[in-house]
């Protein structure tokens, strides 16, 4: 399976939609050749700013060219984006204007750079945002598919949740992404597991293997969300009775979260969360962090078991 | 005052001040103070300097104005009432349900262009919109109104970098220097020393009046708006409270109304017998 950069991606993309729409505005915070937008800069110079080491004012700035009719797109490290909770809260979606936040270097798979950069929160910081929306792209297609919707189809406010590392390509290359549609990667009767960005291609993984265990997984990506696929989410507890979740964020108010409260308010059945416990992350190898975390492949499959097996109350 | 075109902006400021009060009285909320010192201002802008049309308020050309002190909010809806953008007896609703007057500038006000509540953010959304300003080529100002206890908010400075940065020529900051902030005076509070010093040395071209001459800031207007390639910052000298005998230089009024029907009506007479 190829591997491909989601941020690469974003840089390519942003530069082409560009081309198109001569009112896109870009802007950065001193991490432009890291988040990709200098490929923009470059290519654009007098639509790209670069605020400096500024997110604040940098926010707010964004909502202003917005209520001035640009079409703004923001990137940082997702974790200094979220120092401007209350700018993103007001400026802009309180005034609910078109800005879209395309952040890089989220989650655990920064790797060395250790915990003060590894942002496991920022799903549920995000989702909580009225007039928010919130996805975490799959893969490089996945993410163009998204910007090409965002800026020919909306004019609100938007988290895309982008990574440091290169995730393997899993969609084909003719997909559309659609707005609270989650996809199938594969069908399974036993077990659900829902998982967004890098944890897809690990529970394609786990389900082979559950495979030789005598347990038949589906595999969704849930990359909306907010808004989610309720429907997917409840035929999901329906056919096959039992859900694990599994993403690069705490179990805490992500899809862990979002799918426990779709599934309480309408057809109750287990769910297994996988993801970090509530705790900080730490440097190392991308890779060699999802095992130290319980995140791998066999920390997917154990979950899945414990709760296939798990007795019915 | 002697001259016919700055009585005319005293006597609406007048008219703008009684608003005020009926407004905060009686919605029993709201802030009186930071209102009533910045109201000679805002009636001089929306009465001679800034183009805007009511009749017309999403005009692509129109100058902009950020209330980035967005608790004055009864200081820019008796304006923006006045100047014809809804009807006066919209004002009553202030701060009730199903009013559209938030009790912070709210966006869906007519003539409100970004909603603002939380300190420090309405100067970076005006640098934003004089971006595009300049990007467009467009000949509009952006006016931006801050509070004196709002400098100490970090992201002013963040904002006032930019704006040097990206020359905002057609930007105007105006500072309500009324020395008083919620919990005191901003000299106990968080003493900001001399602030043309500070932000003439982050590149902004500074003058410096009287808030309550109307005439002496239009004049100002006119300086900055030939400042060359520098934004400007106009600090307006102001007193909390003005015009309000026993609201004057008084931080309990920061945030509360006349406490009852005497003081309201003290408060109307004082206005009534302010002169020009």
């Amino acid at each position: 399976m190829t591997s491909e950069s989601l941020r690469d991606k974003y840089g390519e993309t942003i530069v082409k939609l560009g081309e198109k729409h001569n009112d896109i505005v870009v802007l950065d915070a001193d991490l432009s050749s890291s988040t990709k937008t200098s490929m923009f800069g470059k290519r654009f110079p007098e639509r790209f700013f670069n605020m400096g080491i500024s997110e604040q004012s940098m926010v707010s700035s964004a909502a202003g060219l917005a209520l001035s009719g640009k079409k703004v797109f923001v990137s940082t490290f997702a974790v200094f984006l979220m120092r401007t909770y209350e700018q993103i809260r007001q400026s802009v979606c309180y005034n609910n204007v078109n800005v879209k936040f395309v952040v890089t270097h989220a989650g655990i798979t920064v790797g060395e750079d250790g915990a003060t950069h590894q942002i496991v929160e920022d799903v549920g910081i995000m989702s909580g945002i009225p007039n928010m929306k919130v996805i975490v792209p799959v893969d490089s297609i996945e993410t163009a598919s998204v910007l090409n919707y965002l800026v020919e189809e909306t004019t609100t406010p938007y988290y895309i949740r982008l990574t440091r590392e290169k995730f393997p390509v899993l969609n084909e290359p003719d997909y559309e992404f659609k707005e609270g549609k989650s996809v199938t990667f594969r069908d399974g009767k036993d077990l659900t597991i829902f998982a967004n960005g890098s944890m897809v291609s690990f529970s394609l993984q786990a389900a082979e293997e559950l495979r030789t265990h005598g347990v038949d997984a589906r595999v969704i990506n849930l990359s909306s969300v907010k808004p989610i696929d309720r429907e997917a989410i409840l035929k999901s507890a329906r056919e096959t009775g039992k859900i694990v979740t599994a993403e690069e964020h705490s179990i805490y108010n992500g899809i862990g979260s979002r799918v426990s409260e779709v599934v309480s308010e309408d057809y109750p059945v287990m769910v297994k969360r996988l993801g970090m416990r509530d705790t900080f992350g730490k440097s190392g190898k991308s890779w060699e962090l999802f095992d130290y975390f319980h995140m791998g492949v066999q920390d997917i499959v154990k979950l899945s078991l414990e709760c296939f097996r798990e007795d019915k109350r | 005052m002697n001259n016919e075109a700055d009585l005319k902006i005293f006597e609406k400021a007048r008219e703008a001040r009684k608003l005020i009060i009926e407004m905060v009285y009686s919605a029993k909320s709201g802030h009186p103070g930071g209102s009533l010192s910045i109201i000679d201002i805002l009636a001089d802008l929306y009465f001679r300097e800034i183009n805007i049309d009511p009749t017309n308020p999403n005009d692509p050309s129109r100058d902009r104005l950020v209330m980035s002190k967005g608790h004055a909010s009864p200081a820019l809806y008796s304006i923006l009432a006045l100047k014809g953008f809804f009807p006066k007896e919209l004002l009553l609703g202030f701060r009730r349900l199903n009013s559209k007057l938030e009790g912070h500038v709210h966006r869906g006000v007519p003539g409100v262009e970004s909603s603002t509540g939380s300190l420090g953010q309405g100067l970076g959304i005006a640098v934003g919109m004089a971006l595009a300003g300049l990007m467009d080529k467009a000949n509009y100002t952006v006016y931006a109104i801050i509070g004196d206890g709002e400098l100490e908010e970090g992201s002013i400075w963040e904002s006032l970098m930019a704006g040097n940065k990206y020359s905002l020529k057609n930007l105007i900051v105006i500072m309500d220097k009324n020395n008083v902030q919620l919990d005191g005076f901003t000299k106990d509070i968080m003493p900001m020393g001399d602030i043309r010093a500070k932000v003439s040395a982050f590149g902004w071209n500074v003058l410096e009046v009287d808030g309550h001459s109307i005439h002496e800031f239009s004049e100002a207007i006119k300086t900055a708006k030939k400042s060359g390639k520098s934004p400007s910052f106009i600090i307006a000298n102001t007193i909390k409270g003005k015009g309000v005998s026993y609201m004057e230089n008084n931080p309990k009024y920061h945030g509360s109304p006349p406490a009852d029907e005497k003081e309201y009506e003290l408060a109307l007479r004082d206005i009534e017998r302010m002169v020009p």
